[in-house]
């Protein structure tokens, strides 16, 4: 059965209700920071700035501590209420959605080392423009699978996988790019590698937001959707819609 | 599987599809029926207890009953065995079916029926007689009296009922001496004794502990391949342990039955949803 925003606060236990609100706060606290370490990470790499980079990899303290944190209250919640449908869902979507936040924090952090690593051995001479699209994009997809995991939105869910798709395309037709251009000039190979694997960890948190993404789908509709397709998930998600209509109108 | 059989099963669902890797899920269309609910009614008098009910109870499966009291979930099991057949101004429209008869036709003699269809209640009730003849009682009514068979169906059921290493030296004791939780076990021991097909069982663990609970759903899983079980529970995480198929009652209503790890997981009705998860209906 799907289930919406308010699902979760209409328990005769009161305080169930703010344990699994606890935990979705907590969570999203999380994505907002994560979010923000991305986008830091690419502004210090473009912008060759080691002090906001040294931030970055400062950031990833605090989100490893949050992930040990909203663990820890699932756990609770496992043991102690024993939770059931949506909110086993929710409970479930949770634990490993941080584990995905944790790893996106992770390649963030290795962009700022990037950057940190480039201030020292100069800079690159390509590279920059395909980091700060390929950037924008995948921190787009961590904001709206966020977004939609704030308001158990599929579609927006749906969205979200979808652009992966393009991102790997990205991806692939940028570090050609490089290769071509190190092949040209081998003498810039240490400095464009630098940005090889900056462009890698950007691959990597666009696969992190889809995994969210998935996430969602799996708590609002019930649906376990990895390792799918998309249009085959669209399908999927349509006829459950007709079942259920079909179903409350008998 | 052809394409309709999927999209009857609702194999259009991702969920199932990512899960047939396994192929272990249960499927009521694949089960074969001990009971055979049809379009069944049961009136108190004038207020109608159950509404009517069509389902399928497999075999040698744990099908679970849960739902909020009152909302007929023990009046359904006794129905099964015509237990409620002792309560005044009881009517019953529709059908239930065992081996293919109607256990509600004039043919059907009542004291046979109870013999194949075994009932366990709430609290422990043995007769106040010794261990053995407890057990023994339904073989004596039988008319079985051969010590050597006694003893040997003696033993058989409370092996079965996993209480023999407890009681083996004091089978004349009397069973009034016993835990609740053995009461139990003892009590189960006697049901199976004449080799029911079905077993019905009405809350029979929430009057014991936590251990003795434990031990009487242990008993239930290895009781399944041997005999049809029907519990009826208030204890839900207990219906989500011992069961294969759950099915969830309001108010006289059959509203949702599936298997048990859907019915936990992903449950097709805002009802049934609300029930588990403890929300306001």
């Amino acid at each position: 059965m799907k289930i919406d925003q308010e699902a979760h606060t209409s328990h005769i236990s009161q305080k169930f209700n703010e344990e699994l609100e606890e935990i979705r706060s907590q969570l999203l606290e999380m994505g907002g920071l994560v979010e923000k370490q991305v986008q830091d990470a690419v502004d210090s790499l473009v912008d060759g700035d080691t002090r906001l980079a040294s931030e970055v990899r400062k950031t990833d303290k605090t989100v490893n501590q949050l992930q040990l944190e909203i663990d820890e209250v699932c756990t609770h919640i496992l043991a102690r209420r024993q939770p059931a449908a949506s909110d086993l869902r929710l409970v479930l979507a949770v634990i490993r959605a941080t584990s995905d936040l944790e790893r996106i924090g992770d390649e963030a952090s290795k962009i700022a080392k990037a950057t940190l690593r480039l201030a020292e051995e100069g800079t690159s001479p390509r590279g920059y423009i395909e980091a700060r699209h390929l950037g924008n994009h995948v921190r787009q997809m961590v904001k709206d699978a966020l977004n939609a995991f704030a308001r158990f939105d599929t579609p927006q869910a749906l969205a979200v996988l979808r652009e992966d798709d393009k991102v790997d395309l990205e991806y692939r037709s940028a570090t050609r790019a490089l290769i071509t251009f190190m092949m040209e000039d081998p003498r810039s190979i240490s400095q464009v590698m630098n940005i090889m694997w900056v462009l890698r960890s950007l691959e990597r948190v666009g696969d992190h937001a889809s995994n969210l993404a998935e996430y969602v789908i799996y708590l609002v509709e019930g649906e376990d959707v990895r390792y799918t397709k998309p249009d085959k998930i669209e399908q999927v998600l349509q006829h459950d819609d007709e079942e259920d209509q079909k179903g409350s109108s008998t | 599987m052809t394409t309709t059989e999927k999209q009857r099963t609702h194999g259009m669902n991702m969920g199932a599809l990512n899960r047939d890797a396994g192929s272990s899920e249960l499927k009521l269309s694949r089960e074969t029926s001990c009971i055979s609910v049809k379009d069944m009614s049961l009136y108190y008098g004038e207020s109608q207890a159950l509404k009517n009910i069509s389902m399928e109870i497999p075999k040698n499966r744990v099908t679970a009953f849960i739902g909020p009291s009152g909302c007929g979930k023990s009046t359904l099991l006794r129905s099964f065995n015509r237990m409620n057949d002792l309560i005044d101004g009881v009517t019953i429209k529709g059908e239930v079916n065992i081996d293919n008869q109607n256990i509600y036709d004039r043919k059907v003699d009542v004291a046979d029926l109870r013999r194949r269809v075994g009932m366990v209640f709430q609290k422990p009730n043995p007769f106040p007689k010794s261990i053995y003849e407890n057990v023994a009682y339904g073989l004596r009514i039988q008319g079985i009296n051969n010590r050597r068979i006694l003893d040997e169906s003696v033993e058989w059921a409370l092996r079965s009922a996993a209480i023999w290493d407890e009681t083996k030296d004091r089978l004349h004791e009397s069973a009034l001496g016993m835990s609740g939780g053995q009461q139990q076990r003892l009590v189960i021991a006697r049901t199976i004794a004449v080799k029911p097909e079905i077993l019905l069982l009405d809350e029979p663990a929430s009057a014991l502990d936590p251990i003795s609970t434990l031990k009487i759903e242990e008993l239930i899983h290895d009781l399944k391949d041997r005999f049809s079980i029907v519990i009826v529970t208030h204890n839900m995480q207990q219906a989500a342990r011992v069961s294969d198929f759950t099915a969830f009652m309001y108010l006289g209503e059959m509203v949702e039955y599936d298997n048990t790890d859907t019915l936990f997981t992903n449950p097709a009705k805002k009802q049934t949803e609300d029930y588990i998860t403890g929300r306001y209906g």
